[in-house]
């Protein structure tokens, strides 16, 4: 049972592959660049869903983590020679000026800064519950953007860094993709993982097991910041330029909506949830043309209508659903297989397949 | 020849003050390796509040907490637990939305060797550990009577197979002392005489020092050797089930006393 299980998700990868190798050749830009997006978020909102949804912490952070990640990549990958023209309001540190590294070694660096980062935050901080929690993470995740925006020999400031190698093609993404899935999938279903559980249904009790409550949260709170600046490094390199307005706190709203869409505390929830809210937004963006049918302007289409379809279908999923798409369920072979013996035994019973 | 075995767990003199309020006086208690020893007294006694200084959720004003020779005054929770000290609670505190397994597994995971990444990237060393702790859970749930429930949620147990549960859960934890508040809380009489000669069984079996709190009488009179009996934070009465029950002290705290005399 378990070995099928095993040929059945490499049959899903391998799939998976070929999808990327078709999308690459044959989709047009526009569609590959929503993909990968949905891939980067996917990659975002499941490591807010780590420390968020598995451990019960609810921070609000992730915009500030992201920016670590992709401010390492943006700062350490543009080539030496056009610096200069990047930096043309105040030139770039010279401590720093002559280092380049390449995209993979800038996106690991950005990964562990930002757990690094996560671990200077959380010493003082996971001592805290609840709402205030939320309130100091966000604070911190606010300080990261301004000491971004006003370091402006490293970080260009304002302006933002631009010219960046935009090397993260779909084939990166998707890769990063299923390492991060992978790695977060067994971390959550082995020991450690259930001893996050164990934290989010009851410190108390947690506790009294002898989990040690401060090394296993600030362990989730490092490694979901870990694969934030992971988010944050492919997010620069794909769009080629990052700015400190990018990483408003609004951000993090945004993959708080996706968790609590998918479900916190379910990984495929998550993933199901950030391709359609990610899709759902670049769609419904003509909600924010103006529309006239008949001749007749329809007054409520006009910019950011968008987000409040967005902020109706969050209070609609908070009041209805309040467990989002999946719970704390998952996907699994299991259920597939049930869900089509399911289908087929209807179809025996209405006398469709003898 | 109390006086000089060493006892597993002695408490010194604690005392705890919540503001004005002195929960616990000057609590001076012995359990010596193998004994099965109760505390007892009205509601609001201070009983729970006495697990919860020796279990490390509070710290006491005054006084210290001795386990196997060693001071354990202060230290956390999770620190106890891993020194072999196992507990259960009066309002049964399990991991509710996780399953019946995952509820034993989780307890079995401060003896864990390996580190996050060795775990999560399933190294030989950490598939063996977890081969051992799911045997070992397996165990616990065949001898607990738990094999038909499994994988059900915890909260979807009936009460009696939570307190069971509760206490093969922390007997994962492979504990010296295992301390059981209430035990028998919600039971009824033919439940409790069975949980009193299960208490026995697994003291024997795991080589168990058992303190534990309960107000069903017959059980503590059945079942321990010595007694404690506290009332509003003082130490009333202390000594063998016999003893205590014609104490004068014990008898007015809990009955009152007579008018007039």
């Amino acid at each position: 049972m378990k070995k099928e299980d095993k040929i059945l998700s490499i049959i899903l990868i391998a799939g998976l592959f070929v999808f990327i190798a078709v999308a690459d050749k044959f989709f047009n830009l526009y569609v590959q660049r929503v993909l990968n997006l949905c891939a980067i978020y996917t990659i975002l909102a499941l490591s807010m869903n780590l420390i968020n949804g598995f451990t019960g912490l609810f921070s609000l952070g992730h915009a500030g983590f992201m920016a670590i990640g992709a401010y390492m990549v943006g700062i350490f990958t543009v080539p030496v020679e056009i610096r200069p023209m990047v930096y043309f309001m105040k030139p770039m540190h010279p401590a720093i000026a002559d280092i380049e590294m390449p995209f993979i070694v800038a996106l690991i660096l950005g990964g562990l800064l930002s757990a690094f980062i996560a671990f200077l935050i959380g010493a003082p901080v996971l001592r805290l519950r609840d709402d205030y929690l939320a309130i100091a993470t966000l604070g911190f995740s606010e300080i990261i953007r301004i000491v971004i925006t006003n370091a402006q020999s490293i970080t260009n400031g304002s302006l933002g860094i631009k010219n960046i190698p935009p090397v993260a093609n779909i084939w990166w993404i998707y890769i990063t993709m299923i390492i991060s899935i992978a790695f977060i999938v067994l971390l959550i279903n082995s020991s450690y993982g259930r001893a996050f559980k164990a934290i989010r249904e009851d410190e108390i009790a947690a506790e009294a097991m002898g989990i040690n409550l401060f090394k296993h949260k600030m362990m989730s709170f490092m490694i979901g910041a870990f694969f934030a600046g992971i988010g944050g490094g492919l997010y620069a390199a794909l769009l080629g330029t990052v700015d400190p307005k990018n990483f408003l706190f609004v951000l993090t709203y945004n993959f708080l909506l996706i968790i609590v869409l998918g479900g916190m505390g379910s990984v495929s929830g998550t993933i199901i949830s950030a391709y359609v809210v990610t899709a759902g937004q670049e769609w419904l963006r003509f909600l924010d043309e103006p529309l006239s049918i008949g001749g007749i302007a329809i007054p409520l289409f006009r910019p950011g209508f968008r987000m409040v379809i967005f902020s109706l279908l969050l209070m609609i999923i908070v009041l209805f659903y309040r467990d989002g798409l999946m719970g704390t369920r998952e996907i699994n072979w299991e259920m597939i297989k049930n869900f089509g013996k399911r289908f087929k035994l209807r179809r025996v019973k209405s006398g469709e397949v003898q | 020849m109390t006086t000089n075995s060493n006892p597993l767990l002695e408490t010194q003199e604690v005392t705890i003050k919540f503001g004005g309020l002195t929960a616990v006086n000057n609590l001076s208690i012995e359990v010596n390796k193998g004994e099965i020893v109760a505390l007892i007294g009205p509601n609001g006694a201070g009983k729970t509040t006495a697990f919860n200084i020796i279990t490390g959720v509070y710290a006491p004003t005054k006084g210290k907490v001795i386990y196997d020779g060693k001071d354990i005054t202060g230290l956390k929770p999770d620190q106890i637990t891993r020194m072999g000290v196992a507990r259960t609670f009066q309002n049964i505190r399990l991991f509710k939305k996780l399953s019946v397994w995952e509820n034993i597994m989780i307890a079995c995971h401060l003896r864990l060797q390996s580190n996050f990444a060795g775990a999560a990237l399933r190294f030989p060393k950490y598939r063996a550990e977890e081969k051992r702790m799911r045997e070992k859970v397996h165990r616990l749930i065949e001898e607990f009577g738990l094999s038909r429930y499994q994988d059900d949620q915890a909260s979807s147990l009936p009460y009696g197979v939570q307190r069971r549960l509760e206490i093969a859960r922390a007997l994962a934890t492979e504990p010296k002392l295992l301390l059981l508040d209430e035990p028998a809380a919600g039971m009824n009489p033919k439940e409790t005489e069975e949980l009193t000669h299960f208490i026995r069984e697994i003291k024997d079996k795991y080589d168990l020092t058992v303190l534990l709190i309960e107000h069903h009488m017959d059980l503590v009179m059945e079942i321990s050797q010595r007694i404690y009996v506290l009332d509003f934070g003082e130490t009333i009465a202390k000594g063998t089930a016999e003893e205590v029950q014609n104490d004068p002290k014990v008898i007015e705290a809990y009955l009152g006393v007579e008018e007039g005399a």
